[in-house]
């Protein structure tokens, strides 16, 4: 069951990945370079629409409030976070957008994928010396919540209830998205080059 | 032409909150760590071993820690999170050859990289592996990546995923201004 929910669930993110544009370099580079952020306004809209799904469903116990995994907070979350965006900007593509890529033929995908791979090996040699560094300890408690979400093992940055936080922040990203301009760099019509 | 953001933005959020209602928070850079410790396990088999109570193991201290779940999933490569990535790969697969295919010129070489370098696709190949190296590499420093990190855990109103978000834009957006100066 757990290998038939990856296929049509995987299936499904890697189909709207290609649709949205978010596996085309072309696209990624206009968002990141302010010229144009309607990919910005997608991701912006998805988190808010996942956000608000998610807990409205939590307080009406359709679901499951232990399907929640939130990521420790450290140092090295802030440090990785600015390779990572480096190399998403010189590339074009993050680890999920890459394979992507690579899938609907792009020939450099596969590089990035090779590029990926020896990044992961260099990282389980590297990790100890991060372990001993210290960088990856918890800050603020490692896996917390903004809010308190009710019945999750996490504990909460706040003592604020954290579904209702959380639809309204969903809720902020939704009207962020709407918000947003078509390009912030530059001037005139904001880029679209077909592919 | 990618769908409109009202569209695709809805389309997005409802994935992500499937993932989370059937079974857990989409992610995937882990994934290259486990294809890369498979590879490795397969030519030295000693990386990864089983103890008598049936618990994963490896002399590898990244793929041993959290109780050797990298090093069991590792020797069980049809679990969800692996299979999950694999899927992806088809769907975006169907998806593109559904729409037509990526054209032969972008798939040999993405416009914006002709715009700003030209007709180099060597030298983008080199960029691509590089980018694809310290992604990564970023990535399981991190602890996640743009799907695990920023959209599941912005999502989840996760503190580390506000942080991640914030070192990867940081980064990003300068040096795309940087390195692609003619728009296209």
């Amino acid at each position: 069951m757990s290998i038939f929910l990856a296929i049509v669930i995987g299936v499904a993110f890697g189909a709207t990945l290609d649709r949205i544009g978010a596996t085309s370099p072309n696209w990624i580079i206009r968002m990141l370079s302010l010229r144009n952020l309607h990919l910005m306004k997608t991701i912006l809209l998805a988190i808010g629409t996942g956000s608000i799904l998610m807990f409205a469903g939590q307080m009406i116990g359709v679901v499951d409030v232990m399907h929640m995994s939130v990521k420790s907070a450290y140092a090295g979350v802030f440090i990785g976070g600015l390779m990572l965006g480096a190399g998403w900007a010189a590339s074009g593509y993050c680890p999920g957008t890459g394979v992507c890529a690579a899938a609907s033929g792009r020939k450099d995908g596969w590089f990035f994928i090779a590029g990926g791979l020896l990044g992961a090996a260099a990282y389980m040699v590297t990790y100890p010396s991060w372990k001993a560094s210290g960088l990856l300890d918890n800050l603020a408690g490692g896996k917390v919540t903004l809010g308190t979400v009710p019945g999750a093992k996490y504990d909460g940055l706040m003592a604020l209830s954290g579904d209702i936080l959380g639809i309204v922040l969903g809720v902020v990203f939704v009207i962020v998205a709407f918000a947003l301009p078509e390009r912030l760099n530059g001037a005139g019509p904001a880029p679209v080059a077909a592919e | 032409m990618p769908l409109n953001w009202k569209t695709g933005g809805v389309l997005l959020g409802f994935v992500f909150f499937l993932a989370v209602l059937l079974v857990k928070p989409i992610g995937v850079s882990t994934q290259f760590v486990i294809l890369d410790a498979m590879v490795a396990d397969a030519v030295n088999p000693s990386l990864i071993t089983q103890t008598d109570d049936g618990a994963y193991t490896s002399t590898n201290a990244y793929l041993a820690k959290s109780g050797g779940k990298y090093a069991k999933n590792a020797a069980n490569p049809l679990n969800y999170s692996f299979v999950f990535v694999l899927a992806m790969m088809a769907g975006a697969f169907l998806s593109a050859m559904a729409r037509g295919g990526v054209t032969k010129d972008e798939r040999r070489l993405p416009a914006v990289w002709y715009a700003n370098y030209g007709d180099t696709p060597m030298k983008r190949y080199m960029v691509a592996l590089l980018g694809g190296f310290i992604v990564v590499y970023g990535a399981r420093l991190a602890g996640g990546c743009t799907s695990g990190h920023m959209m599941s855990g912005m999502m989840q109103t996760s503190l580390s995923g506000y942080i991640f978000a914030a070192g990867a834009f940081a980064a990003a957006v300068p040096v795309a201004m940087m390195m692609y100066k003619k728009e296209a």
